[in-house]
């Protein structure tokens, strides 16, 4: 996922999205997601592929990639930036907080050596944020990339980190 | 469906599959073949059955008997002494005391101990939501061919109306009202859409509808559909619900292969169509208007209203948006009739809720009770009791702009009409309950985080106003606020419920305006002495940057 992105490949996975949920205005989103799921995050090729695959002067349509740019970068689970291999996600609302969030959050930071938003040098891991994931009961809770880890407590990090390449 | 002897169910929720559900499942399937029984024994999952303390669980049916939690090593074991000799094994029972009430282990009746009572949550974790004729054997897709074969649209908005049945996403909009609405528009071409965005914090209710009884869902869009004349319905789901989407989309498949979606239904001329929609991440759109411009293909920012969706909703087609909760309701008032459900509840709120349940307790997990329980019934008899050395100091009801009530209001009966009058608002069930070590300042400030992050930008008060009022308590919570501050934030609040656009900034004050009202001397604890009464801020000497 990290591996240099080549243009033409950018256009494939574009065209197969396109292919999958049609070229209706509501299928912007699902295209969106699609990309983002296969490369980890929207590259500006993706934006511009989308643009000219989409154009269709028989519909009168036609879509700029601010537009395209703007829907990404609305919703949290999709990515204009390259992140790293592992995406971890700490619910930061406040079920998890008052069952004990806060300790989790600060041993992720001093485990990984990173702030909310930041990616590892090695590209390995990337930590964020993210609103409720509706895994309450079982909170604090953490994403790893499709991995739930719920009943967090500070002592299991490092042993949850360790199943990871 | 062939007749099987027994059935297994194992919990498959994420927690449940962390700790080994799947490879249970595994060696179940292994035992069950080494001792012959495999054509005798089913082995299913069900998603979350309510219960987190105990995982992952195994239940045999008919005997009801519930394992947990349970070891892989175990299962062999199990499978030879319960299923091959038929004796169940004691040393594995989950222990009573941490199952929820669906074992109906409380009466049931209006005036006794309050019970809880499934409507909404009647199927989900017994039966296997993969597969449409469980659904069809515990009443399924009956009330679905009652209405078309007996009912005309009309009568079936009218039997909803008479139920009383309000919406449950949080605003509580009588469900029937509604339709009648959407009905009542001009346009030939309408829509239903379910709204399965469930973001609140807090809030996994409409999750656990879903993941154990998608069908419910598929249906009661059919009959709301057929009262309001749509052909065709959206079911707008949040993009973090994988599992719930892939069970509805297998579902939406069996029904279509049954007959109860598509060409004339029952062999009516009614035709329906369901298609789903993957959210992308964004708490604003729970909000009916954002959530139609999201479904759209565009930014979830919420539309100025009016018109308002009845009229002009999807593609400015009139629209009834409705919440999972509300229309899990539906199949049951068709079978059972409007009095049945005003029975249950209270009379000015019919019907049951479901609650989520967390924070400092010994039980959390969800429950579905008549309307009119109260808080203290809810953490003693469901929650199990605040865990040891806790006492309760508050609860959170209804999600992150949901009332903050403190111990003194737990005898409140949690109905609208009750909540209302007490000025507290009921939101969307979640029910976060905390101890005596929780600061209320610090949570302020983590739910003011929220909003300003969930914030879509389109309006001025709601952008602008919960960043002020973020900074103002983070500024509280360092030691740094001052006294006058509190009046800032009073005039903050104000603004913002009067001039945003949508719910978001509208309510996000709720907290606000709660902290200062019941607990305005802890807040002034942190300005005057410097000093955080429960030792949760860290004060800060210097000021900073936010």
């Amino acid at each position: 996922m990290i591996a240099p992105l080549i243009e033409s490949e950018v256009a494939a996975i574009v065209r197969e999205a396109i292919k999958e949920h049609g070229i209706q205005r509501d299928a912007l989103i699902p295209i969106l997601s699609e990309i983002n799921h296969k490369l980890g995050y929207i590259p500006g090729e993706a934006f511009r592929e989308m643009r000219k695959q989409l154009h269709d002067p028989a519909r009168q349509a036609y879509i700029a990639e601010s537009q395209l740019y703007g829907l990404a970068s609305f919703y949290d689970m999709l990515s204009t930036k390259s992140r790293g291999r592992h995406v971890i996600k700490f619910c930061e609302n406040a079920p998890c907080h008052v069952v004990g969030g806060k300790a989790i959050w600060d041993g992720l930071r001093e485990t990984l050596g990173l702030e909310n938003g930041e990616t590892t040098p090695d590209d390995k891991w990337t930590l964020v944020t993210t609103s409720c994931l509706g895994l309450c009961s079982v909170g604090p809770v953490v994403l790893i990339d499709e991995d739930m880890y719920g009943n967090v407590t500070p002592e299991q990090i490092s042993k949850i980190l360790d199943h990871y390449e | 469906m062939i007749k099987k002897r027994a059935m297994i169910l194992v919990s498959n929720d994420p927690e449940s599959i962390r700790l080994g559900a799947n490879e249970i499942v595994q060696h179940l399937n292994e035992s069950l073949t080494a001792y012959g029984l495999q054509d005798e024994v089913d082995v299913s999952t069900v998603s979350d059955i309510g219960n987190s303390n105990i995982l992952p669980l195994v239940a045999v049916y008919p005997e009801a008997v519930i394992y947990g939690p349970v070891k892989t090593s175990d299962v062999r074991y199990l499978v030879e002494e319960h299923l091959y000799k038929g004796r169940i094994v004691n040393d594995l029972l989950a222990p009573p005391k941490m199952l929820t009430g669906q074992i109906g282990w409380l009466r049931g009746h209006k005036g006794y101990n309050p019970a809880e009572q499934r409507i909404v949550l009647e199927r989900a974790g017994r039966i296997d939501p993969d597969n449409i004729e469980d659904y069809i054997s515990a009443n399924g897709y009956e009330a679905l061919g009652k209405v078309l074969g007996e009912m005309t649209p009309e009568s079936v908005i009218d039997l909803v109306e008479k139920s009383g049945l309000q919406g449950r996403g949080g605003a509580g909009f009588p469900a029937g009202r509604k339709w009648k609405l959407v009905r009542a528009a001009q346009g030939n071409k309408k829509y239903i859409v379910c709204n399965a965005d469930e973001s609140e914090p807090g809030t996994f209710k409409d999750r656990i509808v879903l993941e154990g009884d998608p069908h419910v869902i598929i249906e009661s869009m059919a009959i709301a559909a057929y009262a309001i004349g749509a052909d065709e319905g959206y079911i707008y789901i949040r993009g973090e619900y994988g599992l719930a989407y892939r069970r509805l989309e297998k579902a939406i498949l069996q029904a279509r292969e049954f007959g109860f979606l598509g060409e004339k239904i029952f062999g009516t001329e009614f035709n329906f169509n369901i298609h789903i929609h993957a959210g992308a991440g964004a708490y604003v759109c729970g909000e009916e208007t954002a959530l139609l411009e999201s479904l759209e293909g565009r930014r979830g920012e919420p539309r100025s209203r009016p018109p308002y969706p009845v009229t002009k909703g999807l593609w400015n087609k009139p629209t009834s948006v409705n919440n999972v909760e509300t229309l899990a309701n539906i199949p049951a008032i068709v079978r059972n009739g409007a009095e049945w459900y005003r029975s249950i509840g209270t009379p000015s709120s019919p019907g049951t809720k479901v609650y989520t349940i967390m924070g400092n307790v010994n039980f959390s997990g969800v429950i579905e009770v008549p309307m009119g329980v109260t808080l203290r019934e809810v953490i003693n008899i469901y929650a199990k009791g605040m865990k040891p050395g806790s006492t309760l100091k508050l609860a959170q009801t209804g999600g992150s702009s949901g009332s903050i009530i403190p111990a003194v209001l737990q005898d409140t009966p949690m109905d609208f009409e009750s909540f209302r009058k007490a000025g507290v608002s009921l939101g969307s069930g979640a029910l976060l309950i905390c101890d005596q070590y929780t600061c209320i300042v610090d949570l302020v400030k983590v739910l003011l985080q929220f909003f300003r992050f969930e914030s879509c930008g389109k309006c001025t008060p709601c952008r602008i106003g919960t960043q002020r009022a973020y900074e103002i308590v983070t500024r509280i919570s360092k030691g740094q606020g001052k006294l006058e501050e509190l009046d800032t934030l009073l005039v903050l609040a104000s603004e913002m419920e009067r001039a945003s656009n949508c719910g978001l900034g509208q309510t996000a004050t709720v907290p606000i305006r709660d902290m200062l009202k019941h607990f305005r001397t802890e807040v002034e604890a942190h300005i005057r002495s410097g000093s955080c009464p429960t030792g949760v801020c860290e004060m800060v000497q210097e000021v900073e940057k936010i």
